[in-house]
């Protein structure tokens, strides 16, 4: 009681104090509020007319987001319980995320399938700037790791949501996906394939190579920095050098052009994803294995058991927080890696990337970019979940 | 003399340091013990306004502190820690010169103050300057530690637990150091321990504090004699205390006329040390000689009186 | 040790070769065409090529170095210590983003050429140092600090003195994190137009030809590892002369 007592008493009305954090959250939203709102172009290549936030909407909706802006500017700038602030921040978050597809509504002309509309400067500003709020608020709710994940999942659900009720069926991002609806899904999965099927094979290989390195001193170094290497080479490099010996391989080994190596497409991009792969893997799972506490191994040999029943026993598990974490990087540094894939012919979300880079529509580029980096950061907020929960069970 | 006037430090509405007052004579060393928690750091931190505190004054030589800008005040008072705390980049002589850098002293003065630090330490300067902290031994850190604090030649010297992280042997080896250093140079010394071996080896005076309170502070003779509270006796050890009675003494203050025999004891050996040797060897007095020669005898008697409790 | 110095000489002379006489490689690239393809990339100089692809890697670390140590200053001094947990998260989440979409999506703001991928490169060579920064001056040991302030050193001189020079390894460390990334995502830069050595691979792969694809390929590759490992072994120096040093 005191102890509260003494802590208001110097700071007089504590509602009304400042949130300093929230005063640059302010500044930033009200320059996001000054910029254009949203872009309508009279068709996909032209430049456009950027239309600030009563051009963009009309009246009522205007004010509705203004309405939730004030709520957001006071969640911000005053030092409100975390919860609210978060609360008030995915409000925010989500009137935007509406009104941006209703402005397309509203721009686009009756029956023009030419007309594009994709949201402005301002609208991503001011999505930044309460994301960082709901960041802030989330690093100081300090989550549990299931709390995270359902999070996530409660957050994709009202993304899915938003996509199928068809509110943003007229943002010009939905209108490229629309012209390429069946080539999207299986970039999705020759992107997932490729990501997900790298790092299964580099877990496979690199786990059984990091206890191998841990148990044979001599090899460690050698191992570790020939993988170094790879990892350093530029991803479009390593690729392009995988070209040759493949095509090579392709044209003269009887059968591998069967199973469909080949120096252009997806073979030389498996590859190199799986050699960037490696090294986390393995310098994590010895990293993770030297970790483990002499004691515990002593006691475990101690009690009798076997080399390999230590490994398995005590030492694996042990470990596997830190073989996780190496796991969680390899990932998510995949996810984003396999963009490039498209350069040699290996699909992926890349494609649009590269396909709108080169008729400079850039809403094509976000087709591919958006789902990428949505994949990444599901897949790091999982993993680091898991971590947490796997870390929390090994600790002593 | 730092006279420590009725300070308290809050953290939390809780008190840390409660109401406390102590005045520290100039060239003398004050040791504050306690438990750990008992506030002693904080109290100490507050003499260079590494904390403020929360009401209460503090004064040296007469002069409030809170009139001192802080940087100012901590050049001016040397400052030793537990795990020495030295800068990992910087070489043994450029750690020591960090305060005469600061004060803009010119080079050469600061690099015959390195040399004359050094071996006032007994490390030799011409191999010891220029290595780096980790390139010495713990002990060596420790003896670099207490030269970096007195470089600008400061009339106080805080120390919070300087030997907690050096074993033994090594430890008693820096004690004695120090004490022969404070003789040399007069410096006032407050140190913080929670050892009270420590704290009677080196205190002239001993100030106990226990959950942010100034139990009681006296020369330690006094301490152990008369004990303020049950905590202070706690801490002396009720079993300890004859022992560390007889340790204050010397035996150069006890020599009776007489001639034992056996070995000999020095005049410079505590009580304690005649006592223990007495005992092991089952005599009754042993020969007390000063350089080499005898001059007399201490005997177990005496030393029974010595050790029983001041009427 | 010395077997690893003759192979980076080897490596660091035979990349000088091929930048200043291409033409002496001819022969051996020729094996990879057919159809009379060019063996050596002939729309412009490779040695002009990497200069401008180093060149921009060069502005965009040393711009992001500044900023993002400074942030991280910003954030660790107790008046900005309200901003340390935000953009800790901030970071992190960050680099989620794949560097390429940065690139991308740095092209509707800037257009096509060099600045998009100087932004992008800037923007996300900023995350690593500014990461690194902050855990070299958050895990300095408390009792350098304590002793630093004891001692009467202000809050800049510590900085300057005590905590920048014991953080430097680790900064240095973000800084070559940096560079890596930034050599690999100003090869991609090419597709936007910037003048890198993407446009020596992306070439070879549009007209089918693999002596371009390994030529570009080998620069590149070579050039990353080269620098890595100098920045490497800067670092372990660095590291042994504070003592932290493991090998």
């Amino acid at each position: 009681m005191s102890l509260a007592e003494t802590a208001h008493s110097q700071t007089p009305p504590a509602w009304l104090a400042l949130d300093r954090l929230g005063v640059l959250v302010a500044i930033i939203a009200a320059g996001g509020l000054a910029l254009p709102f949203a872009l309508f172009r009279a068709n996909r290549i032209v430049p456009g007319d950027a239309l600030g936030l009563f051009a963009a909407l009309p009246m009522p909706l205007a004010l509705v987001l203004l309405t939730a802006l004030v709520g957001g500017f006071a969640a911000a700038l005053l030092r409100w319980p975390a919860a609210i602030k978060l609360g008030m921040g995915l409000v925010v978050l989500a009137v935007l995320f509406v009104l941006v597809g209703l402005s397309a509504s509203h721009l686009t002309p009756e029956g023009d399938s030419f007309a594009r509309v994709s949201p402005g400067a301002g609208f991503w500003v001011l999505a930044f700037a309460f994301a960082v709020l709901v960041t802030d608020a989330l690093t100081r709710l300090a989550l549990r790791p299931w709390q995270r994940i359902v999070m996530l999942l409660a957050v994709t659900f009202a993304m899915a949501l938003l996509l199928w009720s068809g509110l943003w069926t007229d943002l010009s991002m939905l209108k490229e996906y629309a012209n390429r609806a069946q080539s999207f899904w299986s970039e999705a999965r020759t992107h997932l394939g490729l990501a997900f099927g790298s790092v299964a094979l580099a877990t496979l290989v690199g786990v059984p190579l990091g206890l191998v390195c841990y148990k044979v001193k001599s090899l460690r170094a050698s191992v570790l920095s020939v993988l170094n290497i790879i990892q350093t080479i530029p991803s479009i490099a390593l690729f392009g050098l995988l070209i040759a010996p493949l095509a090579w391989v392709g044209a003269h080994v009887p059968g591998a052009k069967t199973i469909g190596i080949s120096g252009i497409g997806a073979t030389p991009a498996l590859l190199a994803l799986f050699a960037y792969s490696l090294l986390p893997i393995v310098a994590n799972t010895v990293v993770g294995l030297l970790g483990v506490s002499p004691a515990a191994i002593d006691a475990a040999r101690g009690m009798g058991m076997t080399r390999w029943q230590r490994l398995r026993a005590v030492e694996l598990p042990l470990a596997f927080p830190v073989i996780l974490t190496g796991i969680r990087i390899v990932l998510v540094q995949n996810i984003g890696l396999t963009t490039i894939a498209a350069l040699v012919g290996g699909g992926g979300f890349g494609v649009f990337v590269f396909q709108g880079i080169g008729q400079t529509a850039m809403d094509l580029v976000l087709l591919g970019a958006v789902p990428t980096v949505a994949l990444a950061f599901a897949a790091a907020v999982v993993l680091d979940a898991l971590v947490d929960m796997t870390a929390r069970e090994t600790r002593t | 003399m730092i006279e420590i006037d009725d300070v308290s430090r809050l953290y939390d509405g809780r008190a840390v340091v409660d109401q406390v007052t102590l005045t520290i004579q100039p060239r003398t060393v004050c040791v504050i013990v306690g438990t750990s928690g008992s506030g002693k750091t904080t109290l100490l931190r507050m003499i260079n306004k590494l904390v403020n505190p929360s009401s209460g004054s503090l004064r040296i030589d007469g002069e409030d502190i809170a009139g001192i800008p802080a940087y100012e005040l901590r050049r001016r008072i040397g400052y030793a820690i537990q795990g020495h705390g030295l800068f990992p980049h910087r070489t043994v002589a450029q750690n020591i010169a960090t305060v005469p850098g600061l004060l803009g002293w010119d080079k050469a003065k600061t690099q015959t103050r390195v040399d004359e630090l050094l071996e006032l330490f007994q490390l030799d300067p011409v191999s010891f300057r220029d290595r780096l902290p980790h390139q010495l031994s713990g002990g060596e850190q420790q003896r670099v530690g207490v030269a970096r604090a007195l470089a600008a030649r400061p009339n106080i010297l805080l120390m919070d637990e300087p030997y907690g992280a050096l074993d033994p042997v090594i430890r008693a080896k820096a004690q004695d150091d120090l004490l022969a250093i404070q003789r040399k140079l007069g410096t006032t010394i407050v140190l913080v321990t929670h050892d009270m071996e420590e704290a009677i080896h080196l205190g002239d005076t001993i100030a106990v504090m226990a959950h942010g309170k100034l139990l009681q502070s006296a020369p330690p003779a006094e301490i152990i004699a008369r004990p303020a509270s049950d905590f202070v006796a706690n801490l002396i050890g009720s079993s300890e205390r004859p022992f560390r009675l007889l340790s204050l003494s010397r035996v150069g203050d006890h020599v009776e006329p007489g001639t034992a025999s056996g070995t000999p004891v020095d005049v410079t050996a505590s009580l304690r040390d005649a006592y223990a040797e007495l005992l092991w060897s089952a005599r009754t007095a042993l020969p007390v000689t000063r350089d080499g020669q005898v001059i007399g005898q201490v005997t177990l008697a005496a030393l029974a009186r010595l050790a029983a409790r001041p009427q | 040790m010395s077997w690893g110095n003759g192979i980076r000489l080897v490596a660091l002379l035979a990349l000088l070769a091929l930048l200043i006489w291409p033409q002496a490689f001819a022969g051996a690239f020729g094996l990879l065409t057919s159809n009379g393809q060019p063996a050596i990339y002939n729309q412009g100089s490779l040695l002009d090529i990497t200069l401008s692809h180093l060149g921009i890697v060069a502005v965009a670390t040393l711009a992001a170095t500044f900023i993002a140590v400074g942030l991280a200053i910003i954030v660790t001094r107790p008046f900005g210590a309200e901003f340390l947990p935000v953009s800790r998260s901030l970071a992190n989440i960050g680099q989620t983003f794949p560097p390429v979409a940065v690139l991308a999506l740095a092209v509707p703001m800037l257009g096509f050429g060099t600045a998009p991928t100087l932004v992008a490169l800037f923007l996300y060579g900023l995350l690593p140092i500014f990461e690194n920064t902050l855990t070299g001056l958050t895990g300095l040991p408390p009792a350098v600090i304590e002793a630093a302030r004891g001692m009467g050193m202000s809050g800049w001189q510590r900085l300057w003195r005590v905590e920048l020079p014991i953080a430097l390894p680790v900064i240095l460390a973000g800084i070559r994190l940096s560079v890596v990334i930034s050599l690999a995502t100003a090869t991609i830069g090419s597709t936007v137009a910037a003048r890198t050595l993407g446009e020596v691979i992306i070439a070879g792969l549009q007209s089918n030809n693999t002596a371009f694809v390994l030529q570009g390929g080998l620069i590149v590759g070579v050039l990353a590892v080269l620098i890595y490992d100098g920045l490497s072994a800067l670092e372990r120096r660095l590291l042994a002369r504070t003592g932290q040093a493991e090998a």
